[in-house]
């Protein structure tokens, strides 16, 4: 189960997550960065504090735009991801691939 | 030591079957990023296995065995009976190649492979086996 909430702050759209994005909930995550992407947003921060739980259903999600960001000029930063998340990360490389921040406020200076 | 559960063939039943894991190696003094780890390598094939092999299917199941083999490492065993799939005769296509078709499919295997260290699939006539095995110091 997870819950996606989007909020505006400051020309930044925040992206929180809360819960777990497995093979069931990875559709929702897809939706969420969708929509996002459609209303022409540049600046993207996913919250990930609230994050338990990742499978590569939803890391899929996130590698699937990346091309798309990169060719319209879209800055996404993942912040916040717990240990255990983050492991699962670097066991596949990609945090090299994908930028990441400990926290929002380092994530918006990320984006300046 | 051993543990087993069994699933009906449902994405929505994976989180009962990663809180199964951890719960079962909970016992067992491993660190909580080791048992991580274990948990999202056993979602992943089960995951696989529900979607490809019984394409989400409720009506069938598939089971999961997990025995502690003390000073050696842990050895998974799900048992199904759907179509036949061994993961040794897959080349996961590598994240470059991921990220450039844009697919969103094809990294579990990657971490399954990454995490596990033996891994072996046992068609039979009756049902099939997937072994996985994590060599590690468990008590």
């Amino acid at each position: 189960m997870v819950d996606i909430k989007t909020i505006n702050e400051k020309g930044i759209e925040v992206l929180k997550i809360v819960g777990e994005v497995d093979a069931s909930s990875s559709i929702q995550l897809d939706k969420a960065i969708h929509d996002v992407l459609e209303k022409g947003h540049k600046k993207i921060i996913v919250d990930c504090g609230s994050l338990e739980y990742i499978s590569s259903a939803g890391l899929g999600v996130f590698m699937s735009y990346i091309e798309e960001m990169k060719k319209n000029g879209v800055q996404m930063v993942l912040v916040g991801l717990n240990p255990k998340v983050k492991n699962v990360f670097e066991i596949l490389g990609l945090d090299q691939l994908l930028n990441t921040a400990k926290n929002k406020e380092e994530g918006k200076i990320m984006m300046k | 030591m051993k543990y087993s559960c069994t699933i009906p063939c449902e994405k929505e039943k994976l989180k009962d079957l990663r809180e199964f894991v951890q719960a079962s190696l909970n016992n067992h003094d491993l660190s909580e990023q080791d048992i991580s780890a274990l948990v999202i390598a056993i979602d992943e094939i089960c995951a696989n296995l529900i979607i490809h092999s019984h394409k989400c299917n409720p009506g069938h199941s598939i089971e999961l065995v997990i025995k502690i083999l003390k000073d050696k490492g842990i050895e998974f065993n799900i048992f199904d009976c759907g179509e036949k799939f061994d993961i040794n005769n897959y080349t996961p296509p590598s994240i470059e190649e991921i990220i450039k078709t844009r697919r969103k499919g094809g990294i579990g295997l990657i971490l399954v492979k990454k995490i596990m260290d033996e891994i072996e699939f046992l068609p039979g006539p009756d049902q099939n086996i997937c072994r996985l095995f994590k060599k590690i110091r468990v008590h």
